[in-house]
């Protein structure tokens, strides 16, 4: 009994390595210069570890600008996908009226459409209303393809939901407002919580929308921005590293503190489709 | 309470919003892919109608046709992979200690971006200083091939950055599942003289079967839908070689200004879509589903 176990171990160990070791590479050559990354081994560490490559980087490039950026249309888009997927899922499962079931159907269909089949009329449009290479653009369209599945993960929290608290709530002539407010969403919060981290990680890993949108460095994330900026510094892997970790660490913190809410969001996101 | 509760203005205050979002962001965009497609343009300035020619010579185009069959293949290696995925998972749930923190370290990938992921395996599979050709290098062999320059075996070399990505999403959907499958049930296996391994095929992943449709799903109908990854590393190159619908359609409307053409490449890829989702939906949806 004792043998397979030890193989088994060492398959799991395995696929842990391979799933690791690529990051543990990358850290390691953004913290060299290229006569140490092109004259030694590969997998050699870092003799003494160049922090001025991450220096370089934040200040040579717009890094900086695209960082920002990256974070304030993240936050942003975040707040109004789940405040509005929130309002909607409440007026479904809460509010009485007919055409509930057709309008869930229809958000629904939304989860599943290629964003790349809508791409070109978006384009269009966003260029007659003038929102080409205008960041509003990104944080309303961001909200609008984050909906459905937000929307999605919510439904079942606010179906289980008791129903005693609203109805002495409106009882003692509590408005709708005041209700969704003050007492249905801060219920919610286990919930909401998983919505804004699955968000959170699709905004700000999120590449087309931005590449086709966004012409303009001062607009930029840093999906995008790195893109053009590892074009800049094509042989530079130093440079190049340091910038893929600036871009991946804020995720990869998160997930340190958050991983079980995290986790929880991504299966959510997967199984309800 | 119900008149309350039924009022128009606060229900239509709390859809509307979100409402016309999604109309006006997803669904007429859609609408709008179909038509265009029966257009020639150039993204400013005037369109011309020119009827189904768009759509017919996409169907002669050979360009598009391999780009179709490309995403087709990787639909097909990733439902494959599917396979490796529920064995590491089954090998996970069966009482082995420190689980919890290898499914973490296997999610890891899931987190970064698509470009990030990328430009790391760019890297990777670099011809001279690259890790795997190192590693190669390493064990002996002399010429080790260049990965995504040579056209018999960059659609393999690219979907190895996809595994690697996905891996501890589906490892993690698959290992949630198993944890659920009652213990009764393979308590009573095992007292029936049953090996782990018929458990395991015989009792945990038959019970397990609606996830794993629902994976089967994701994963084909996700590598329809292909783009950053592969836009990056190669740009469908060489030749062609890794184009998938996707970044065929955006090298012809934003590459080449053909707005027309790559729209009804864009339909193409929403009704290639749509049918393999009611396809595998309905295929994989057999009426001896397993209650339990």
């Amino acid at each position: 009994m004792k043998l397979p176990y030890v193989f088994l171990y060492m398959v799991l160990a395995l696929i842990a390595v391979f799933q690791i070791y690529p990051l543990i590479w990358l850290l390691s050559f953004s913290l060299k210069d290229n006569t140490e990354i092109f004259g030694k081994s590969p997998f050699a560490l870092p003799e003494s570890p160049k922090w001025e490559n991450y220096v370089k980087v934040w200040t040579d490039g717009n890094i900086g600008t695209y960082f920002f950026n990256s974070v304030w249309i993240t936050v942003l888009s975040v707040a109004l996908t789940v405040l509005l997927a929130s309002m909607v899922t409440f007026a479904i499962t809460r509010m009485n009226w007919k055409l509930n079931k057709p309008v869930l159907g229809l958000f629904m269909v939304g989860y599943m459409i290629p964003i790349h089949s809508a791409l070109i009329p978006l384009f269009s449009m966003f260029n007659k209303v003038g929102l080409i290479d205008n960041p509003l653009s990104i944080v309303i369209t961001y909200t609008a393809y984050n909906l459905p599945l937000t929307i999605m993960i919510l439904l079942g929290f606010y179906y289980s939901l008791p129903r005693e608290m609203e109805e002495a709530a409106i009882m003692d002539g509590c408005s709708i407002n005041r209700l969704f407010f003050k007492i249905i969403l801060p219920m919610t919060t286990p919930v909401v919580s998983t919505t804004v981290i699955i968000n959170m990680i699709f905004n700000w890993n999120e590449f087309v929308f931005v590449n086709t949108f966004i012409s303009s460095e001062k607009y930029k994330t840093l999906t995008v921005g790195i893109q053009n900026f590892i074009g800049q510094y094509m042989t530079d892997w130093g440079a190049i590293g340091a910038t893929l970790m600036i871009s991946v660490l804020p995720l990869l913190i998160a997930f340190i503190f958050f991983s079980d809410r995290i986790i929880d969001g991504i299966t959510a996101g997967a199984v309800k489709g | 309470m119900n008149k309350v509760m039924s009022n128009k203005w606060m229900i239509a205050l709390y859809v509307l919003p979100s409402l016309m979002l999604v109309a006006i962001l997803i669904f007429i965009p859609l609408v709008l892919t179909g038509y265009y497609g029966l257009t020639e343009w150039n993204g400013a300035g005037v369109m011309k109608f020119v009827g189904l020619e768009n759509y017919a010579h996409a169907l002669q185009d050979e360009q598009f046709r391999e780009s179709v069959v490309h995403s087709f293949l990787l639909a097909l290696f990733s439902t494959l992979s599917l396979g490796i995925y529920l064995v590491v998972s089954l090998i996970l749930a069966s009482k082995i200690k420190g689980t919890n923190l290898l499914r973490k370290i296997y999610l890891i990938p899931m987190l970064l971006s698509s470009v990030a992921i990328a430009q790391l395996w760019l890297k990777v599979y670099h011809p001279t200083n690259g890790m795997l050709n190192s590693l190669l290098n390493l064990l002996g062999v002399d010429h080790p091939p260049e990965w995504l320059a040579n056209p018999d075996i960059v659609l393999y070399a690219i979907f190895i950055p996809i595994l690697w990505q996905y891996a501890g999403f589906y490892i993690l959907i698959y290992y949630a599942a198993l944890k659920n499958v009652p213990e009764e049930l393979i308590e009573a296996a095992r007292i029936d003289g049953a090996t782990p391994l018929q458990i395991a095929l015989k009792v945990k992943v038959p019970l397990i079967s609606g996830i794993i449709k629902v994976t089967v799903v994701l994963a084909i109908v996700g590598s329809l839908k292909y783009f950053d990854l592969i836009y990056v590393m190669t740009g469908g190159g060489p030749n062609g070689a890794s184009e998938v619908m996707a970044s065929y359609m955006y090298k012809e409307a934003f590459g080449s200004y053909h707005f027309g053409y790559g729209s009804a490449i864009a339909f193409y890829l929403l009704i290639i879509t749509l049918i393999m989702t009611y396809f595998t939906r309905k295929l994989t949806a057999s009426k001896d589903d397993v209650q339990y």
